[in-house]
């Protein structure tokens, strides 16, 4: 074997062997955020505002200014994001450790439970079923939750009604499992949270941020392409801004996909 | 007789749209009386204080007596005409297109003569008329007569449209479509004729009440405008800024906090963005097209309301970021009237109490219903109003500012 | 209060020189153009220098910025007098009163006055938008109509009240017109008809297009001096008999019907010790018809509201019963700003000096000149009147 890993991986970059796949949604000022009720404090959305474009405001030059939340678009959650994990060490975006930025992931696909119903929740009896088809979850691998959600946009992506937001999202026993049990690194889905969006309503409310954020673990939402990943094998690559003090940021998340190999 | 005004046909896409000009508006200071008088709607004349007399044109000592008290009071609307004509020549660019333009001498009952536009249907020399002052499309005060009783398609005399800023076959743009104004701002303009109404409404992905019943209406577009999104406002402009003949911008973010809450920076920054920029942003797409279509027929662009709290002319405790958002409201509004009264596009600005609704919901009454600011927003364009006060509460404090501001600063500390 | 004093006469006081500048439609002169062109003609016409006029009177709409001190210098005049006169219409006689009272008390010993106004394309426009504070605040934003406007409520009221017609009012235009006819200074070169009156295009109601002057620029001037000055001079010279003048007379009136002649005529004609039926010419002013017809009234040639009457029951051409504005007025000739208020008494002394050419009344011995002027508001606030009298 070749000890230049790097090389090779380079390579196989180059020659197309590694695919890779962009799981970010354009962030766009009319992306749905996060609501909360309306007396709560609110997450800015994303907005551009023209600083010149080679006009009279800077002749040769093109370039804008950005103000959204933490957790707008396709982004990030840290630890501190949530009360469960306020006290951890290096529990925000500017101390997270680099290794944890790239790591392997397990792609779970319900798309046809999301597509039958809205309100789909992931149980242990789903992963397991997974694992019997691909083995068993590696420790520190992040698992996303396939819905093909993100094919949807506007008001049908935010599907809020009267009673709340209705997308899929984990229960709250696979929540406790993956992070006892499997210790992963992470989940992500494809929704506005890494929680259904009945969340509130269970024991204990939003279980993935509890148990995900409480361990010192991640979240990912707003993913898209997810149907371009294996149900294996793909590392991510997730890095956020480096902001002091950070909660979450939005990002660029990249999945590098190897191909099945011809010969 | 006033011929009922024809429903506008079509532009035709190649004719040229015609500039907006403007009537006379140099004016002494002292005539300014009569802006504010005809700004809120009141018939008012300098009254020497030591002799009792009225005088008129505006002046700085009583003809009578000489003494310098005199004080801008409201006085009877009664007049009789004494003399007229239809002037048809003038070398005034503005008037040369309204020609023939009708005036006249009136004889006013508490005693002064002033020259008055006439509306086409009140009689020749001898007839009583009702006088009220108006803004014209300079934003100056002018004296206007009509006759004392109705007559038929009376708000459709050409001067009289000079004057006012009836919806009637004009197309409306209302900012957002959640204001609980919404839908009684809606009704009031359809009843008032309007051709069409745009209703704004941001971030359709969050469904609200009301758009089902909006979305039936008969004549109502609901369209996407986010007053937060600079590209929002601008992208809207680009399709319909040429078709908005009246805006009624409804915005508002009521947000409690309190000054020393840790939280309160952003909840006025937010406030501050839904409000003041957002009508920034509204300015800066509309106003230019709006501006520029101040002359363009019969039904052209003609106004432009902010509905605004009457707490933005002095601070209420409760509604403290709320009041420094209208306040600051304000002085963005008195900026937009200047830049387009060169359009001869009237700025309102419908100062309101809390409205009835649920933002306000710990606010003892009396409250504005949505239905009682819709009917002041059509009343307020349709008789050509600045500034209009919206409820008791408006009223209240409108008096008391005028009468000691330091005591409604006070007041509202407690 | 101690009784009113009787009134100085004018013994001694004359008139001599009179200067027409001939008047354009438009100029692209400054008024000051006009005026050195009026003093010149006075200079050569006393045969003197202008230097030597040690008092001068001017009156101008157009003149500004300058003021009539800064005049003195533009024309390189060294005066002991000086008059600014802006009144308009009725300019000319109160600059003939104050420089009368100045070389009879010999604080002067000729005074020029002149008159003088330029006609851009824009400026008659400018001086209707800027005219007044009363004007800008209360009557220019009502249509703009200017002095058409104005004087077209005036016409239409006192038609109303004393039954003039249209008619009447175009009787004294035709015959003005007729008059202008021999006049070749006159802007109108072309005779009117009353039907071409009766249908002309409307400008104001009541009033069409040959109701209204024609702004143009032009001067207007004469010299005004001691007898023995001009014996000195051989100068050829009318008397002054006597001279009023009143300004916002009858304030309570709600409309214009009268002017301030009315409070003065009777000290006019006794300080003259003349009737109204010894004069063999009068020149109104005629900014309009109606406005001569008011001074037909109130200078005493009928009574109030017989104006209509004693225009159907004379006529008014040169050889008619009632000579009037012998040269066709400033509705014929045209209206150089400020100067149509000397216009009739620069005819005057024509007519008095025997000079008029075909204008010439014949045999006249006594004129009447009147002057009216400034519409401030909604009537004209200036009123004057001068008796002249052949040498």
């Amino acid at each position: 074997m070749n000890g230049d890993i790097l090389g090779v991986f380079a390579g196989a970059l180059a020659s197309g062997r590694i695919r890779v796949v962009d799981l970010t949604c354009t962030l766009s000022p009319d992306f749905p955020v996060i609501v909360m009720p309306p007396e709560l404090g609110q997450s800015a959305p994303f907005r551009m505002e023209r600083i010149s474009r080679y006009d009279g405001s800077g002749p040769a030059w093109y370039w804008n200014n950005l103000s959204f939340g933490e957790h707008t678009g396709t982004h990030f959650d840290a630890p501190i994001h949530w009360y469960t994990g306020r006290d951890l060490p290096l529990n925000s975006v500017d101390t997270l450790p680099p290794a944890d930025m790239i790591a392997p992931a397990c792609v779970i696909d319900c798309s046809q439970q999301a597509n039958e119903d809205a309100d789909f929740l992931l149980t242990v009896s789903d992963v397991v079923k997974w694992e019997d088809e691909n083995g068993r979850i590696r420790p520190r691998s992040w698992v996303l939750l396939r819905t093909d959600w993100s094919k949807k946009s506007g008001a049908a992506y935010a599907n809020l009604l009267a009673d709340g937001a209705h997308t899929p999202g984990p229960d709250a026993e696979v929540m406790r499992w993956l992070v006892a049990e499997r210790d992963i690194i992470g989940f992500g889905t494809e929704t506005i949270g890494t929680d259904a969006g009945q969340a509130g309503h269970f024991s204990p409310p939003y279980p993935a941020h509890h148990y995900l954020h409480g361990a010192g673990r991640y979240g990912l939402q707003c993913l898209t392409n997810l149907d371009h990943l294996p149900p294996k094998g793909a590392m991510i690559v997730a890095a956020p801004l480096k902001i002091q003090n950070g909660s979450g940021s939005p990002l660029r998340v990249l999945a590098l996909v190897q191909e099945r190999s011809t010969g | 007789m006033t011929g009922p005004l024809p429903r506008p046909k079509r532009k035709n896409p190649l004719a040229r749209t015609t500039q907006p000009l403007l009537p006379p508006q140099t004016r002494s200071r002292k005539a300014h009386g009569f802006t504010l008088a005809a700004a809120i709607g009141r018939f008012m004349l300098q009254c020497c204080g030591e002799c009792g007399r009225y005088a008129y044109p505006a002046r700085e000592a009583c003809p009578n007596c000489l003494s310098s008290a005199l004080t801008f009071l409201d006085a009877p609307t009664g007049g009789a005409l004494l003399s007229e004509t239809r002037i048809e020549v003038t070398s005034d660019p503005y008037f040369r297109e309204h020609m023939p333009w009708r005036t006249g001498m009136v004889q006013l009952d508490c005693g002064p003569v002033v020259v008055a536009h006439l509306h086409g249907d009140c009689g020749g020399p001898g007839a009583r008329v009702a006088m009220s002052l108006q803004l014209d499309k300079a934003g100056q005060a002018v004296f206007f007569a009509k006759s004392v009783s109705e007559t038929p398609h009376m708000e459709d005399d050409p001067q009289w449209r000079q004057l006012s800023a009836d919806p009637k076959y004009r197309r409306v743009l209302i900012s957002d479509g959640r204001s609980p104004m919404a839908v009684a701002l809606v009704n009031a303009l359809k009843k008032a004729g309007a051709a069409k109404i745009f209703v704004g409404v941001a971030e359709q992905w969050k469904p609200f009440e009301e758009r089902t019943l909006l979305e039936a209406m008969e004549g109502v577009e609901v369209v996407d405008l986010d007053l937060t999104s600079e590209r929002s406002v601008q992208e809207l402009a680009i399709d319909i800024g040429a078709k908005v003949e009246i805006l009624i911008n409804t915005a508002d973010h009521v947000r409690p906090a309190h000054l020393f809450d840790a939280s309160a920076a952003n909840t006025a920054r937010d406030v501050m963005d839904h409000t003041v920029m957002g009508l920034m942003r509204l300015s800066q797409a509309f106003g230019p097209v709006m501006r520029s279509r101040g002359a363009d027929g019969a039904t052209g662009a003609v106004a432009w309301v902010n509905v605004l709290s009457v707490h933005g002319l002095s601070n209420a405790r409760q509604f403290g970021v709320h009041s420094v958002a209208h306040a600051a409201c304000l002085s963005l509004s008195q900026w937009l009237r200047n830049e387009l009264r060169q359009g001869g596009i009237r700025v309102i600005n419908a100062l309101t109490g809390p409205l009835d609704t649920e933002w306000f919901q710990t606010v003892p009454p009396p409250k504005v219903a949505p239905k009682a600011l819709a009917d002041a927003v059509v009343d307020g364009l349709k008789r050509g109003l600045e500034d209009i006060y919206i409820g008791d509460v408006a009223k209240d404090i409108e008096a008391r500012l005028f009468d000691n501001p330091k005591a409604v600063e006070r007041e509202a500390g407690r | 209060m101690v009784p009113p004093r009787m009134r100085q006469s004018y013994d001694s006081v004359v008139l001599a020189v009179p200067v027409t500048v001939p008047y354009q439609r438009y100029s692209i002169e400054t008024a000051h153009w006009w005026m050195g062109k009026a003093l010149r003609a006075l200079a050569e016409g006393a045969g003197i220098s202008h230097r030597d006029f040690d008092g001068f009177s001017v009156a101008s709409f157009t003149m500004g910025p300058d003021v009539a001190v800064g005049l003195t210098q533009h024309f390189g005049l060294s005066p002991r007098h000086i008059d600014h006169v802006p009144m308009g219409g009725a300019s000319g006689i109160v600059s003939l009163r104050r420089a009368a009272r100045a070389v009879q008390a010999g604080d002067a010993d000729i005074v020029a006055c002149v008159a003088a106004d330029t006609n851009s394309v824009d400026s008659f426009r400018n001086l209707l938008e800027g005219f007044s504070r009363f004007s800008q605040d209360a009557v220019y934003p009502y249509g703009a109509g200017g002095a058409n406007g104005s004087f077209a409520l005036i016409a239409r009221h006192y038609m109303d009240r004393y039954g003039a017609t249209r008619e009447d009012f175009g009787k004294l235009c035709v015959a003005q017109r007729d008059n202008a006819l021999r006049n070749p200074h006159a802007l109108m070169k072309k005779p009117l008809t009353l039907d071409q009156y009766m249908s002309a295009r409307v400008i104001a109601e009541p009033f069409r297009l040959f109701d209204c002057v024609m702004p143009c620029a032009g001067a207007e001037a004469f010299l005004v001096m001691r007898e023995e000055t001009a014996t000195s001079l051989a100068l050829p010279f009318v008397r002054l008999l006597s001279a009023i003048e009143r300004h916002n007379a009858f304030p309570d009136d709600p409309m214009q019907v009268r002017g301030g002649w009315v409070m003065d005529r009777d000290e006019l004609y006794g300080m003259a010790g003349v009737a109204p039926d010894d004069m063999d010419f009068v020149q109104t002013y005629d900014d309009y018809a109606v406005i001569s017809m008011m001074q037909f009234e109130d200078l005493g040639f009928c009574a109030k509201g017989e104006g209509a009457d004693f225009v159907r029951q004379h006529t008014f051409t040169i050889d008619g019963s009632f000579p009037h504005n012998t040269s066709g007025g400033q509705l014929s000739v045209g209206q150089a700003g400020a100067a149509g208020g000397h216009l009739g008494i620069t005819e005057a002394i024509r007519q008095l000096l025997g000079a008029a050419g075909g204008t010439q009344v014949h045999e006249v011995r006594l004129g009447l000149v009147s002057g009216f002027g400034m519409i401030n508001y909604d009537r004209g606030l200036a009123s004057a009147a001068a008796i002249l009298a052949r040498a």
